[in-house]
């Protein structure tokens, strides 16, 4: 069976990334998963038990000192001396913004072509054909490369399921840690809050709220309800720009593409690019007092009504019936 | 300091974009073509570092049908001191890689001490591009900065990166692409439209810039129109209506 390459990314605290189950479980249907991992110092057996679950048959395990010092660079070489250690039949990196600076590289530095923001993969004959979708979810997209070796970025959270786990051969090789050309990492700065809320891409229930929201301190009342119904939190770009919430909770066009199976939007007009993010939700909910306000268009049910006084009775009324 | 702007012209996100089913191309007719933001924050981002600094010079370069030069004039009334604009009937559907192998070549062309960009276009989405031209050039690239500070001896700035944010730095030249976390562009005024007209823009062939003509590799399969979604149930609150959603999301056991 053809090797296929995922590369595992790993913060700089050494966890492995969210994204490893998905583009594990991505290249399982394609071939035999090899997951490329770069780190400072050899991959503790705990790391590597974690990935052979996850489906690696291999790991292809680059140590440098450029590990969490040097941007993407030591990616791109790791992936490179993989490439030409397993002649894969397609690298999947995530979608994330180290992945796709990393894939867009190495097509560069091996003859290769990029299928971007890919959400399921399957092999058709041996040929790699990724399904993207495109507009919002207003179309569906399958794409494939002519010649050369693919590189597909996964969308976060897309995946679905996990590859049967493996026992993982390791290949530890080292990387010269090489500077020139590439950007220095001086300072990482992590997010305030480490959540106990589901994560937004792969959340079953999504609760967003919009500039109806009015303040910072109004944004509870989106809070409130996404911890009654277990949910993670959203927003619109409006709501983000007022500095309600944290840019990544924005939902749409240029943010993050949700597909729960609940998506409620709490003083959101429904503007297009917000409806380009969640509107491939099975279930749409929609709480908004201008009785023409666009989100209504696309809402299984909608409320015409003010979020500060649905809102907490809506609250009260499901704590009553899931007692 | 000269710095060169990324620009494309892309369908606008305010109206309803369509792909041909038979091809799986954009389809041009269907929605007005923009400037993409992100750029436009991006080439906002050069004009004030030579608000400050009289001495940059701003290239906006762009590639794309003859149709383009609209968005390269409307680049020119914002600020920047002259254009790019590589037009070939043989770029039409050109992939990620081959338009970053052109712009690189262009680029080489054209000179420059930093190469400012959108992270990720509104259309392809892919956030490719930059990396792959930085990959061509051999140059650091610093991605996905919600903010920077640009300076002679090199650029710094700070990524919005998956668990938090990072700062980064490279020396010059180097390309480097923003957030939107970056400000709102100009709009232009009354003289810069006047003074747009008289500024100048080079045109680039793909034969000028030696790069191959190949077609681009990455196919398309298929493409599939999702059905338009419904609306559903619309109620206006006479105070029971958070009482009737609870029952529907019961219900239908979504909660
Ligand atoms: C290139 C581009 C990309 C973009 N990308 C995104 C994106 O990724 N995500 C995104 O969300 N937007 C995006 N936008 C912005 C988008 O066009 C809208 O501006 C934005 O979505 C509006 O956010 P909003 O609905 O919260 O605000 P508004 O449009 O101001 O709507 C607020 C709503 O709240 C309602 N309201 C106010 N008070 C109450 C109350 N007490 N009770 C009930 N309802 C109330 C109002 O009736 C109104 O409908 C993008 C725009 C562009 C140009």
């Amino acid at each position: 069976m053809s090797n296929v390459l995922a590369l595992i990314e790993v913060s700089h605290r050494g966890e492995i990334a969210a994204s490893a189950r998905g583009l594990l479980a991505a290249a399982a249907t394609l071939g035999s998963p090899v997951a490329v991992v770069v780190s400072s110092a050899p991959l503790a057996d705990d790391d590597v038990a974690r990935l052979g679950e996850l489906g690696a048959a291999r790991i292809y395990s680059a140590v440098t000192a450029a590990a969490g010092t040097v941007l993407v660079a030591p990616a791109v070489d790791a992936l490179s001396g993989a490439v030409d250690a397993y002649g894969p039949a397609a690298v999947l990196t995530a979608n994330s913004v180290d992945g796709r600076e990393a894939a867009a590289r190495l097509a560069v530095r091996v003859g290769g072509s990029v299928l971007a923001d890919v959400v399921q993969v399957h092999s058709d004959n041996g040929t790699v054909v990724a399904q993207h979708s495109v507009f919002g979810g207003a179309y569906t997209v399958e794409s494939m490369v002519e010649g050369g070796l693919p590189l597909l970025t996964i969308r976060q959270g897309a995946i679905e399921g996990q590859a049967p786990a493996a026992t993982a051969d390791v290949d530890t090789v080292s990387l010269e840690a090489r500077t020139e050309g590439a950007a220095v990492i001086d300072q990482f700065n992590d997010d305030a809050a480490v959540s106990v809320r589901p994560e937004l891409r792969t959340a079953a229930t999504v609760v967003s709220g919009g500039r109806g929201l009015g303040s910072s301190e109004n944004f509870v009342l989106v809070e409130q309800l996404a911890d009654t119904l277990g949910a993670a939190i959203g927003a619109s770009r409006a709501a983000v720009d007022a500095g309600y919430i944290a840019q990544t909770a924005q939902v749409g066009q240029t943010g993050v593409s949700v597909s729960p199976q609940l998506y409620i939007a709490l003083g959101i007009s429904g503007a297009i690019q917000h409806r380009a993010g969640m509107q491939t939700a099975k279930t749409i909910v929609a709480i908004n007092k201008d009785e023409d306000a666009p989100i209504f268009e696309v809402a299984d049910f909608g409320i015409v009504g003010d979020i500060f006084t649905v809102v907490p009775k809506l609250i009260e009324a499901v704590k009553a019936r899931s007692n | 300091m000269k710095i060169v702007v990324l620009v494309k012209q892309v369908p606008d996100t305010a109206e309803e974009r369509k792909l041909d089913l038979a091809t799986g191309q954009l389809d041009r007719e269907a929605a007005d073509s923009v400037v993409d933001e992100i750029n436009e924050r991006a080439l906002e981002a050069a004009l004030r570092i030579k608000d400050a600094n009289k001495g940059t010079e701003v290239v906006a370069m762009i590639m794309g049908p003859d149709d383009a030069t609209q968005s390269l004039r409307k680049a020119l009334s914002m600020g920047a001191d002259s254009g790019v604009h590589i037009v070939d009937d043989s770029l039409d559907g050109a992939d990620t890689g081959r338009t970053a192998a052109t712009l690189a070549a262009a680029l080489k062309a054209t000179g420059f001490d930093v190469v400012m960009a959108g992270n990720e276009s509104t259309d392809g989405r892919a956030g490719v591009v930059p990396a792959m031209v930085a990959e061509h050039l051999q140059l650091p690239l610093l991605g996905s900065l919600i903010s920077a500070e640009i300076a002679d001896d090199g650029v710094r700035g700070v990524r919005q990166g998956e668990g938090g944010t990072l700062n980064v730095r490279a020396g010059l030249p180097a390309i480097i692409t923003v957030t939107e976390r970056f400000p709102e562009a100009r709009f232009p005024n009354f003289k810069g439209i006047l003074t747009a007209k008289r500024k100048p823009v080079t045109r680039l062939s793909v034969a000028e810039l030696g790069v191959p003509t190949g077609a681009s590799r990455t196919v398309v399969v298929s493409t599939v129109e999702r059905p338009p979604r419904a609306a559903g149930r619309k109620l206006i609150d006479d105070g029971t209506a958070a009482d009737e959603l609870a029952e529907f999301l019961v219900a239908n056991r979504l909660v």
